[in-house]
């Protein structure tokens, strides 16, 4: 076991920060790191990842289960146990340094300047409390002088904006009187309800119907336009990403293995991992007689991490790189255009060639 | 085992409905219609996919047609016997040739039984003794469905999520059935392996001449494996046509409603989406007429009153129940549409939002 303290290990991607002209960006995560000490060895749930959210624009995390995205953004909430997680690195806020902020700290911050809408809203409510005082209550933790009055006409006033028809009647409902797509607009009021300015939300639409999720994908952007917040998306639905995301941090084993603007990555994907789950996914247009290109193996264990790239047992171009995707594990670097960043041994001719000849006709562009 | 002619259904149903009643106590409270009268043939080596959105029916469908479920009304005939009633016995030499696939790879699967025992129990039940012996026909199914038949003495929990769902595979082509009904095969698993089993199934029907009923939410998969395609919606049928009609020539205003609501990787940004308000009804009380009326901006008085039949139209084999039906592949939709969706009411005013092509067909 190694302490947090270690040097950078050769093949440690750098701290990128994504350049974007304009504002300083809200949220900055430089170098993450997180790790959890279990009977069975030390898993590495997040192995340095470093990106940044402006205001008014919407990450995009991807990545299989496993992959390290939930427990990032759990991370940035400062949710994880201290007593079993060690956590390196930097995660600023508004300017705000969180990693090593006392518990007291950063609970002042969760819920007012950041905020989280969970996969399973029915989890995530209280079945014993109706679901408006739920909402006044996360109102008056973070605004101690506001009387029940004020608080209730601010739950009622969300429970309104975020679409649900007679918010007042509703406020005095259970959650299971609620619909799936009701309950979920209901957390989305919950964690807006301070305003935050920053939104994270884990798969928000995963357990939705594709109506519903139309819906609820179509009101976090309208209530971005209008709130001006930056916000996380974490799904495993490319679909999704390519309608909502400005930015795409695609993860692989904890890893960030390709990121850049939604169009970099997924109309000029770079990395190999990318590729496959482009070419995997179905699709709407194209042949549909045509079979599917599935990733083969499965995704790796954080316990047990393939040695160099992680992705190398599962890569069909891995013996392209002189064995190094098995010994070296890649640095993140730019992939020609500002912003795109990929972590890929290949040679960037080689990549292009392999993606014009093997991956464009089968994924993206068909 | 039955025999069946390559022309005619291999499965046929007829009115099928289930209705569960629902009590408080000792008052009941009515019927939850989760099946109300469904007509749809399979042809042998043909799959057909049932998808709909969650409370539509599909599973409680999938459901009766193993016989997992007793049909509160309608027939059910598997190659030309009627099975509707079947008793146990009856029905056993027929779990040969109809089999089903479960959505939970993680629960479907004995977690005592090694994945040996799990495969071979059908064949054991059956009182089936194989040439070359259970095991040798055990690991034939292994190898049959991806996996490595040596792996026969593991444990389900040994397997990843998408071993197991081969293993449920291979249980379910023990009995080398005509029909199997997979309800969600693939949506319990990771995307990327997702297009390995959709592959592996694609294979096994074409390999062993298989007939699919296909459940799924994801319109997605269901095109690249179903050769037809009904719509669901609160226990009807709204539409039912080849894949080509389906996907690109969708009449009935929620089919295309549903697919333009997939998030398509394929086009960035938000896309001219169809915007549906409102969830759907509870099947305690489905609108009167139309079922979809509530939430279709084309509704007008008579889709209150008289529910549409699943017909064909233009003498094709496409059945639309609408009595608007749309034509022409989806696009992007009026504004006058967006305008009503985006106030996010349950509400809808049909007359404000009728297109010109729907007054044309009321006319």
């Amino acid at each position: 076991m190694d302490s947090p303290e270690q040097p950078p290990r050769p093949g440690d991607p750098p701290v990128v920060p994504q350049q974007r002209a304009g504002e300083d960006p809200y949220l900055r995560v430089d170098d993450l790191r997180v790790r959890f000490d279990t009977a069975d060895g030390v898993v590495r749930a997040v192995d340095g990842v470093s990106f940044a959210v402006q205001r008014g624009r919407t990450l995009g995390i991807v990545g299989e289960s496993g992959s390290g995205k939930s427990v990032t953004s759990l991370a940035v909430l400062g949710l994880h146990d201290p007593k079993r997680s060690t956590i390196t690195g930097q995660i600023s806020v508004g300017g705000r340094q969180l990693v090593g902020l006392r518990e007291e700290e950063v609970r002042r911050l969760r819920g007012r300047d950041m905020a989280m809408i969970f996969q399973d809203p029915l989890s995530a409510l209280h079945p014993y409390y109706t679901v408006g005082r739920q909402i006044a209550e996360a109102y008056r933790v973070h605004h101690p002088r506001a009387g029940r009055r004020a608080a209730r006409s601010r739950a009622v006033d969300m429970l309104g904006r975020v679409g649900i028809p007679q918010p007042a009647r509703r406020f005095d409902q259970y959650p299971h009187e609620f619909s799936g797509g009701m309950r979920q607009r209901a957390m989305i009021a919950m964690a807006l309800v301070n305003d935050p300015d920053l939104l994270i939300a884990d798969e928000p639409t995963t357990a939705l119907d594709v109506t519903v999720q139309a819906q609820i994908l179509d009101l976090l952007a309208d209530l971005q336009a209008e709130f001006h917040s930056a916000i996380i998306l974490i799904t495993h639905d490319l679909g999704v990403v390519s309608q909502v995301a400005d930015d795409v941090l695609v993860m692989y084993g904890g890893r960030a293995v390709e990121q850049g603007g939604v169009e970099q990555v997924l109309r000029r994907p770079q990395h190999p991992y990318t590729w496959g789950l482009l070419s995997s996914v179905p699709s709407l247009h194209g042949d549909a007689a045509a079979d599917l290109v599935p990733i083969p193996g499965n995704p790796p264990s954080l316990i047990n991490l393939p040695s160099g790239c992680a992705f190398h047992p599962r890569c069909r171009y891995a013996a392209r790189t002189d064995g190094r995707s098995r010994t070296e594990v890649p640095s993140l670097v730019g992939a020609g255009e500002a912003g795109h960043l990929v972590a890929c041994h290949l040679p960037a001719d080689t990549r292009a060639r392999l993606y014009r000849e093997d991956v464009a006709h089968a994924g993206v562009a068909r | 085992m039955t025999e069946t002619r390559a022309d005619e259904p291999l499965l046929r149903v007829r009115g099928l409905a289930k209705h569960f009643p629902v009590r408080t106590g000792f008052r009941s409270r009515g019927l939850v219609r989760a099946v109300d009268g469904l007509d749809f043939d399979v042809r042998p080596g043909e799959s057909l996919g049932l998808v709909g959105e969650s409370g539509c029916g599909k599973t409680t469908t999938g459901r009766m047609l193993v016989r997992l479920l007793e049909p509160t009304a309608g027939t059910i005939e598997f190659a030309g016997r009627d099975i509707t009633h079947a008793g146990r016995r009856a029905l056993r030499p027929l779990r040969q040739d109809l089999q089903i696939i479960f959505q939970d790879p993680y629960a479907s699967l004995n977690p005592r039984h090694t994945v040996g025992r799990i495969v071979a129990m059908p064949l054991q039940v059956n009182g089936i003794d194989p040439p070359g012996g259970v095991k040798q026909r055990v690991q034939e199914l292994l190898e049959l469905v991806g996996l490595n038949p040596e792996h026969y003495n593991r444990y389900p929990h040994e397997f990843s999520g998408g071993q197991r769902q081969r293993v449920g595979i291979a249980r379910a082509l023990a009995l080398r059935p005509k029909l199997i009904v997979a309800d969600e095969p693939v949506s319990a698993l990771d995307v990327s392996i997702q297009a390995q089993v959709v592959n592996l199934l694609r294979d096994l029907q074409r390999d062993l001449g298989l007939a699919f009923v296909f459940i799924a939410h994801d319109l997605a998969v269901v095109r690249h494996f179903c050769h037809r395609v009904a719509v669901m919606y609160l226990g009807r049928i709204v539409e039912l046509g080849d894949r080509a009609d389906i996907y690109e020539r969708p009449q009935h205003p929620y089919t295309r409603a549903l697919l333009s609501a997939i998030p398509d990787v394929t086009t960035l940004g938000p896309g001219g989406r169809i915007r549906l308000t409102g969830d759907v009804p509870t099947p305690l009380d489905p609108p009167s007429g139309c079922r979809f009326r509530t939430r279709c901006w084309k509704a007008r008085d008579v889709c209150a009153t008289e529910e549409p039949a699943l017909v064909p139209r233009d003498g094709g084999r496409q059945a639309t129940a609408c009595h608007f039906p749309e034509s022409g592949p989806v696009t992007a939709p009026a504004p006058a549409q967006r305008a009503v969706a985006a106030d996010g009411d349950e509400t809808v005013d049909p007359a404000a939002t009728a297109g010109p092509d729907a007054q044309e067909v009321a006319r």
